[in-house]
């Protein structure tokens, strides 16, 4: 038999090579040729790191352990399996909300396998560290999911004063449970308490976020669900899960700064400010904005003006993914690249509803990511541009954020396609987007207006490109 | 355990907090926005590390109450880590295809 330090010491060697394989994955992910490489490492890590705790005397029963593994990797596989790249923010909010879960999980299962006496200050604040950030990721994820969805929970932002009251109180009640908890580890009753709050405020702190803000809520809970791991180590003593949740941890926080960046928004206004209610005072009149100015056209006449241009980009937005517009986007793309047209693709860290959701959704239709272009980089090209189709984006294109201070995106940057020669939008109608305010770049000289799906206008550009 | 060894046990660990963080932002920054989303499946895969956690929780001698918590853990954090990496392989490969092209 092997003495417990010596066993502790040998199971923490795999767990250090873990590490630095998890370390070496986020690595190669800085490079698409490499990315795939890169996951293969870390999911090798994750290998290694299962194995080797199953060497360990103190685990479950194994029949338990062979349930759970069976029935979480089957429902994995499955989901990872069927999802369409179009659902895949609700996919990432669901996959945080469960890393969420088995963290209070896990606090929860050392806690109660810990007798009193040796519950230490450590183990207290890190046990209730890591149920109450699991607890609020969870609940928070399932109403981003169902918000994402559409269903359940309305999509748009809902500001009411009475969510501002409960985030305040179950703030407050939260706090103080826990500090009693922490002098008095031994009263199960505040921990538990705890968490029910949690689950509660989890709910309260994401309903009243606007669809278009998913983006950020996504990175912020990916984040959460990371140093949810991270505290749940705390409470192990076990360095890789401190490792491996604060790398996620960072990962989460860094995306969401770089969400709140391109919208010119502090964290804080994101999540309180609940942009696009109807609540903020008038800003502009959609009639006045639009009357009589919309130039409206039909897909053989924007065929027409594709027949001799040089330079295109292409502006997807989130429209695009709803109306799953990609495939025929790309064959449209393939069209004018076969007369010799310059095509590129314009993309804004904010388009769709989580960071890069664009980027999958046009690799899918086998776009090559040498033609997606980022905004700083695309921005000054747009005046040497003959057309920029705009595919279901709106606020990322309203001029209105540079000449409007009072506007609510007045300083977010924006794609600058009013600088091309034509501007394209294919769009349903003229009703706003997630900001809610009129667009007047429908209503300039150079505006053309495809009215309808953005599916089936693409495809009737590309019949009607067929036949010129 | 004295309480100078619990201190002392905290601080290192503490410090590979830290030391973990900073090299999380570091390498995060690299990585270019068209990867954004599996950026976001994969790190999500990664904080399925739990499972270790969950794996050894309520082990011989503890509560049934604390087994079954870990056998529930060890469900959800499965989900995530085999989840997790087969979708972000999915989408990876995409990308990869065109770059060979």
């Amino acid at each position: 038999m092997l003495s417990d330090t010596l066993r502790q010491a040998l199971v923490n060697i795999p767990y250090l090579i873990a590490a630095f394989l998890f370390i070496l994955g986020l690595k190669y992910l800085a490079h698409p040729r490499t990315a795939v490489k890169g996951n293969s490492l870390s999911a090798l890590a994750m290998l290694i790191a299962i194995v080797f705790t199953l060497f360990d005397q103190n685990i479950l029963p194994v029949h338990m352990i062979a349930i759970g593994l069976g029935i979480g990797g089957t429902i994995g596989a499955v989901l990872a399996i069927r999802v369409a790249m179009t659902e895949m923010p609700e996919l990432v909010a669901l996959f945080n909300g469960f890393g969420g879960l088995s963290s209070v999980l896990v606090a929860s299962a050392a806690y109660v396998g810990a007798s009193t006496g040796e519950i230490n200050l450590q183990l207290s604040i890190a046990t209730i560290a890591s149920a109450l950030i699991g607890a609020v990721t969870f609940w928070g994820s399932l109403i981003a999911y169902l918000k994402l969805r559409g269903k359940v929970v309305p999509s748009g932002a809902v500001t009411s004063p009475v969510l501002k009251i409960l985030n305040g109180l179950f703030a407050l009640s939260i706090l103080g449970l826990s500090v009693v908890f922490v002098t008095n580890p031994g009263m199960e009753m505040y921990f538990w308490a705890v968490i029910g709050i949690a689950c509660f405020m989890g709910i309260t702190l994401v309903i009243p976020i606007g669809g278009a803000d998913m983006p950020v809520v996504i990175a912020l809970l990916n984040s959460y669900s990371g140093l949810a791991a991270c505290a749940a180590g705390f409470v192990l003593n076990n360095n890789l899960l401190i490792i491996a949740g604060s790398l996620v941890g960072a990962s989460g926080l860094i995306l969401t700064q770089i969400m709140c960046k391109a919208m010119n928004r502090s964290l804080a206004n994101v999540l309180f400010g609940g942009l696009g209610a109807q609540e903020s005072g008038p800003t502009m009149d959609a009639d006045e904005v639009y009357a009589g100015k919309v130039t409206s056209a039909s897909a053989d006449e924007a065929a027409m003006i594709f027949d001799s241009v040089q330079r295109v980009v292409i502006v997807p937005g989130y429209g695009m993914a709803v109306a799953q517009a990609q495939h025929v986007v790309k064959q449209f793309t393939a069209l004018l690249q076969d007369r010799g047209t310059e095509v590129l693709y314009a993309i804004h860290p904010v388009a769709g509803r989580m960071p890069g959701h664009m980027n999958v959704l046009l690799a899918e239709a086998d776009v090559p990511y040498e033609q997606l272009i980022e905004m700083d980089d695309i921005n000054p090209t747009f005046p040497q541009t003959d057309v920029a189709l705009v595919i279901g984006a709106n606020d990322v294109i309203n001029p209105v954020a540079k000449t409007d201070p009072a506007s609510p995106i007045a300083g977010m940057p924006i794609l600058d396609v009013d600088q091309a020669k034509t501007v394209m939008v294919i769009k349903r109608s003229l009703s706003p987007g997630f900001a809610g305010i009129p667009n007047p770049l429908f209503a300039a000289d150079n505006t053309m207006m495809l009215f309808g799906d953005g599916k089936k206008i693409v495809v009737d550009l590309v019949e009607a490109m067929k036949e010129l | 355990m004295s309480a100078t060894h619990d201190m002392q046990l905290l601080l290192a660990v503490v410090t590979i907090l830290v030391l973990a963080m900073f090299l999380g932002f570091e390498l995060i920054t690299k990585v270019p926005p068209t990867l954004h989303t599996p950026l976001m499946s994969g790190s999500n895969a990664i904080s399925g590390i739990t499972l270790i956690g969950a794996l050894s929780s309520g082990g011989v001698g503890q509560p049934e109450m604390a087994t079954y918590l870990g056998m529930a853990a060890v469900i959800f954090a499965t989900i995530n880590v085999v989840g997790g990496y087969m979708v972000t392989n999915r989408m990876l490969e995409m990308f990869k295809s065109k770059a060979k092209k």
